[in-house]
C-alpha cells in the first residue's frame, strides 16, 4: 500500500472514472463532485444512480455519507477534487466518527483549482497530504494509489470490504472534456428514483 | 397535530419529526437546542450525530432524503448564515426537500454583538431564496407549525426552515 503522494504516478482522472464506472455493476450510487469530478463521470456514460454536483463545493462526501447511511446495504462512491476537500475536511472526522462500511471516497488530487484557472492549492503549495489526513481524522482504510493497477485493487478490495475507505490518486491537468447537462431537478430526480430501486 | 400540554417544545419537535419520518438529524451543537438534541440522541428512531459544519449537515440531508431517509439539520442563526451557497446550489437547484430547525440568536436579551448582526441576515437570506420559514414563538403551536411546514417541505419538494424563537425556548410557558 503506498502512505505517501510522492511515491504516486500522476494518472489521468477520466481513464480512472471510467475504470470506476466499469466496476460499478451493483446499483452503486456515485456522487461527482462539481466541475471536472462530475464532468468526467457523465463523460464516463450515464448511471441514473450518478449525482452530479452544480455547486455547494466540498459536499460531494457529505451527500455520500447521506446516502450511505440511509442505504447501507448500498455502496456509495463520492468523487471529490482535492481543492474541494480541503474546503470541508471537517467531514473526515464525521465520516470517520460514523465509519459506514459502504462509503468510499476517491480524491481526485492535481494540486490545483483547475477549473478556475489552474491556480495551485494552498495544501499542495505546503505540501499537505490530504491522505494522511483522512487516516488522521480515524479513517484507517485510507491509501494512495501508486499506479492504475494499485488503484484498480484498492478500488475492488473497496468494492468488496467494510469501509469507509479512501482512496487517493494524483491526476494530471486535463480537464473534463464533457460537460454534465445543467439540469438539477432532471438528476436529482432521476437518482431519487434509482435510490428506490433495490440493490 | 395539537401539541398536549405536558409536552415541553422539544417533545413538541421531536413529535413532529416522527410524525412525518423525519429520522436522519445532522446537527451543530446549541446551547439552546441541547434539550432536543439530547432527546433524538436518546431516541433510537433517530439517526443524530454532530457535524463539524452546517453546510456538512445540508449535504448529508439531502444525500439522505434522495436515498429515502427524510432528515432535518439543527443549528444556531450564525451557522444558517454559512448556508446560502449550498442552499442555492444543492437543495434549491435541485428541489431536494432539506428541512433546518434554527435556534434563533440574536434577538431579544442577546448580549453578543456579533449574533446580532448575523441574526439580520437569516429571513432576507430565507425569503430571497424563496424558503418558507417559519418562527415559533408558542408552545401551543410548535407541534403544529412544525408538523405541517416538513409536511409541505416534503409534498412540494423543496426546502423548510423552522426558526426557533426565544419566546418559545426562553420564556417560562
Amino acid at each position: 500500500m503506498t502512505e505517501t503522494r510522492p511515491n504516486t504516478e500522476v494518472m489521468n482522472r477520466a481513464a480512472l472514472t471510467r475504470r470506476i464506472v466499469a466496476r460499478c455493476t451493483r446499483g452503486e450510487a456515485i456522487v461527482g463532485g462539481i466541475g471536472n469530478s462530475n464532468w468526467d463521470l457523465w463523460g464516463a456514460g450515464h448511471r441514473e444512480e450518478n449525482f452530479y454536483m452544480l455547486g455547494s463545493m466540498g459536499l460531494a462526501a457529505p451527500i455520500a455519507l447521506g446516502v450511505a447511511i440511509a442505504q447501507p446495504g448500498r455502496r456509495v462512491l463520492a468523487l471529490e477534487g482535492d481543492g474541494s476537500l480541503l474546503m470541508q475536511l471537517g467531514c473526515l472526522s464525521t465520516i470517520a466518527e460514523r465509519a459506514p462500511r459502504n462509503l468510499i471516497l476517491v480524491v481526485w488530487d492535481n494540486g490545483s483549482y483547475q477549473i478556475t484557472g489552474g491556480q495551485g492549492t494552498p495544501a499542495a503549495r505546503a505540501g499537505t497530504d490530504l491522505i494522511a489526513i483522512a487516516r488522521a481524522s480515524g479513517i484507517a482504510k485510507a491509501q494512495w494509489a501508486a499506479d492504475e493497477a494499485e488503484f484498480d485493487a484498492l478500488l475492488a478490495e473497496a468494492l468488496a470490504t467494510d469501509g469507509p475507505h479512501v482512496i487517493g490518486a494524483r491526476i494530471d491537468q486535463e480537464p473534463g472534456r464533457n460537460q454534465t447537462p445543467r439540469e438539477p431537478v432532471r438528476f436529482a430526480m432521476s437518482f431519487t428514483a434509482a435510490m428506490a430501486r433495490p440493490v | 397535530m395539537t401539541t398536549p400540554a405536558a409536552l415541553p417544545w422539544h417533545g413538541a419537535l421531536l413529535a413532529a419529526f416522527k410524525a412525518q419520518q423525519v429520522r436522519l438529524v445532522p446537527y451543530v451543537p446549541d446551547n439552546v437546542l441541547k434539550p432536543l438534541i439530547a432527546a433524538v440522541e436518546a431516541d433510537p428512531f433517530f439517526t443524530a450525530f454532530p457535524v463539524a459544519r452546517e453546510e456538512e449537515a445540508i449535504g448529508i440531508v439531502a444525500g439522505g432524503v434522495m436515498a429515502g431517509m427524510r432528515g432535518v439539520a439543527l443549528m444556531q442563526t450564525s451557522g444558517f448564515a454559512t448556508l446560502p451557497n449550498a442552499l442555492a446550489s444543492l437543495a434549491c437547484a435541485f428541489q431536494i426537500p432539506v428541512a433546518m430547525v434554527v435556534s434563533e440568536r440574536g434577538t431579544l436579551g442577546e448580549f453578543n454583538p456579533g449574533q446580532a448582526i448575523v441574526c439580520r441576515t437569516m429571513r432576507p437570506i430565507l425569503d430571497s431564496l424563496g424558503i418558507e420559514h417559519h418562527t415559533i414563538t408558542r408552545l401551543d403551536e410548535a407541534g403544529f407549525i412544525a408538523e405541517r411546514a416538513l409536511k409541505q417541505a416534503f409534498a412540494t419538494r423543496w426546502p423548510a426552515c423552522l426558526i426557533l424563537s426565544p419566546l418559545l425556548t426562553a420564556r417560562p410557558q
